[in-house]
């Protein structure tokens, strides 16, 4: 028997290349060995990926693409599917903590210089995929027809009618119909669930081969490659399997712990993960009081409406998102990593990072004077941030970027010197109890806290430096 | 379970924005209270069923996640006829809700996830008389709601007192003019079991999810540190 399985295997060997392809990618894919927490998000990216794949699947198989139907059929797995509602709520949260991991996942190759030199292609390709789940979410979001899913896409399909000449007939082109309609939904359904799935795999495809033929980048924004033992191996890198498999199943672990928390405690998020209004089905002739795109297009819908011309907003929207590809060639500092970058660029990421979430915040709120006032201060250091990029990275004053990897304090490490952190906050006095015993109270202590703050923000004001 | 659901009520900020600045009154859900669900059932059957469906409900559904017994359910709450695998239809057409009221009453089902409990409550509790408007009366979280008060013998009559706050005439407290059949604390009573009943209604697997979340929560920490304890010896040779 034994042997006959064996036969079997080598026939397929014989014919597919499993074993290099494994070694190829897992087994003898040497990936730095300092990666920190910010290296989770890819992989967990991907896990969400499979979650929305496989909650789709099943959702499809009692979802109805047809205007009458749509909003019952999201009710009758809510209510009548056995387990509909856990599904349902694994692709609503699984879409919002998919967003939030890419957002990390961008923030991370922003720290770290992952888009620089020779990793342009992967930055590349993963804004790509970002696009694509840019368009993912809007379309899978008219699905459930809710006011919000309604009104949403009429506002946002409505802005390709602002382009000269050709808008209204693009718009229309779009729409399948004057009005978002059963035409309307069922292409969308279409390229929801065949289209641009499958645009996502082929990118993730393209995106993980483009990394895994120039390597990972680290938090050192080192090349591990540059220094090899003398059979050819990095001497900083380890095998991706089982190093690395084992590391992110903790991080995996971690996550989906959050995940559970929202699906089975929170699934409406306070309105931001499941909008009040979506429960009220799509009505074309009552418009809400306030449209309000998902959170997680929020920014990009504050940066459209801070520009007073409809056609300049559009342009201002689209290029915020541009930008983003362009990175790799803005930024002309040669090294990568922020641990060595000067000050200048630390401080432009920082403000980028406000300027995000100050415009994803005004994205949600109705768009008062006051707040488009502060929207166009945040737009316009959102552009300055890439346009002024090839000014200032040019004078920026670098520190000096060690050979090998260097070593971080891991979790334990980092705990005892938390625990210390807390000793000195607090006092431990023996005290006697009413009835005698000897307690030991923690009482926090004024000054220690005052001299843990104090040193906190000089490490914060140093990391800027 | 009843601190959670404070603290998810507590995260319903949307539904505060909707109100237009109007101070919600608080409104405490526990949806573990069957009783109060029941009473809530039977409620809306009495006053709400005439004009507004719940059409994603199943009698039997209600039913079966408040352990009634089916026969009691039918002749107790359920409208008479009404057979046990229904859903909570409304008797009125939509063609004389239309003549009568101008718009089709909306259905029910999700209201509750729509507005939130504390909202509903204190609409529910905030009609007041107001002779300009074609059903005479008004509402302080809905202004120039199509709705009459269905509760008006069991509340009273209730007035607007206003005052002037920056020039602008605005509504300071309801009055009762005239009593009607419940004391206030029973008909808040009432009120509070007509939202018992709605948020229910909103999302019946509630209670299920909320108990089955321990469950998970408690494998994936299990899981965790289980896998945390592999990566461990898998790298303790990595410096």
């Amino acid at each position: 028997m034994k042997n006959k399985i064996n036969d079997c295997t080598d026939w397929v060997l014989e014919r597919f290349p499993m074993s290099k392809l494994w070694n190829e990618h897992m087994a003898e894919y040497y990936a730095p060995k300092n990666f920190n927490v910010w290296y989770f998000m890819g992989s967990l990216a991907l896990l969400m990926l499979v979650n929305q794949f496989l909650t789709g699947i099943l959702l499809t198989m009692n979802y109805k693409p047809d205007a009458k139907l749509a909003f019952d059929s999201v009710e009758y797995i809510m209510r009548d599917v056995n387990w509909g509602w856990l599904v349902r709520y694994m692709h609503s949260t699984g879409a919002s903590a998919f967003f939030i991991l890419i957002y990390l996942h961008m923030f991370r190759g922003m720290m770290y210089g992952s888009y620089k030199k020779p990793r342009e292609l992967i930055w590349i390709f993963g804004m790509l995929l970002f696009v694509c789940l840019m368009a993912e979410a809007f379309m899978g979001y008219l699905l459930p027809w809710g006011q919000m899913s309604y009104w949403g896409a009429q506002v946002i399909i409505s802005l390709f009618s602002a382009i000269p000449v050709v808008g209204d007939e693009l718009s229309l082109w779009i729409r399948g119909d004057y009005v978002i309609s059963d035409a309307t939904l069922n292409r969308f359904f279409a390229f929801h669930v065949i289209a641009v799935p499958l645009a996502l795999i082929i990118l993730v495809f393209l995106h993980i081969v483009a990394l895994h033929e120039v390597g990972s980048n680290n938090p050192d924004g080192i090349e591990i490659k540059e220094s090899k033992d003398p059979w050819g191996k990095p001497v900083d890198g380890i095998p991706f399997h089982p190093y690395y498999t084992v590391k992110d199943i903790v991080g995996v672990a971690v996550f989906l712990f959050f995940f559970a928390t929202v699906i089975f405690y929170m699934p409406e998020m306070g309105g931001y993960f499941l909008e009040n209004a979506n429960f009220i089905p799509a009505d074309p002739l009552k418009t809400p009081e306030h449209i309000e795109p998902s959170w997680y297009f929020t920014p990009f819908y504050a940066i459209l409406r801070a520009v007073p011309d409809k056609f300049a907003g559009v342009i201002a929207m689209a290029g915020s998102i541009i930008v983003f590809f362009l990175l790799p060639w803005l930024d002309r500092c040669k090294v990568k990593s922020i641990r060595y970058r000067g000050g200048i660029y630390k401080k432009a990421l920082a403000l980028f990072v406000i300027s995000f979430l100050v415009l994803g915040y005004l994205g949600t709120q109705p768009a008062t004077p006051t707040f488009t006032f502060i929207a166009r201060i945040f737009t316009v250091i959102y552009f300055a941030f890439f346009l002024l990029m090839p000014i200032y990275t040019r004078w920026e004053k670098t520190k000096p970027v060690p050979r090998r990897l260097t070593h971080e304090p891991d979790a334990e490490e980092q705990y005892a010197a938390l625990v210390e952190v807390f000793e000195e906050m607090t006092i431990h006095e023996p005290m006697k109890t009413s009835w005698g015993a000897t307690a030991f109270p923690v009482t926090p202590n004024k000054t220690g806290i005052a001299h843990v703050l104090t040193r906190l923000l000089k490490k914060l004001k140093g990391s800027f430096e | 379970m009843k601190k959670f659901i404070y603290a998810l009520l507590l995260l319903l900020p949307l539904n505060t924005l909707a109100s237009e600045g109007v101070t919600l009154q608080k409104v405490n859900i526990d949806l573990e209270d069957f009783a109060s669900i029941q009473k809530g059932a039977k409620h809306y059957v009495t006053y709400c069923l005439g004009c507004h469906s719940a059409k994603y409900m199943r009698y039997k559904r209600i039913a079966m996640d408040l352990d009634i017994d089916e026969d009691l359910f039918l002749a107790e709450v359920a409208p008479e006829g009404a057979n046990i695998y229904d859903p909570m239809l409304t008797a009125m057409n939509e063609h004389d809700s239309k003549k009568w009221f101008g718009v089709n009453p909306p259905d029910l089902s999700l209201i509750a996830r729509v507005r939130g409990a504390n909202w509903l409550y204190t609409y529910l509790k905030g009609f007041y008389t107001d002779k300009s408007k074609p059903l005479g009366v008004n509402n302080t979280v809905f202004k120039d709601v199509g709705m009459p008060n269905m509760l008006w013998q069991l509340q009273g009559e209730q007035t607007a007192v206003m005052e002037k706050v920056h020039g602008e005439e605005v509504i300071s407290y309801l009055k009762i003019e005239k009593e009607g059949s419940l004391s206030r604390q029973q008909f808040d009573q009432l009120v509070s079991e007509l939202v018992h009943f709605l948020v229910y209604v909103g999302e019946p697997v509630q209670l299920e999810r909320q108990r089955l979340g321990k469950y998970v929560l408690l494998f994936l920490l299990m899981f965790g540190v289980i896998a945390y304890l592999l990566k461990k010896e898998y790298w303790k040779d990595i410096h």
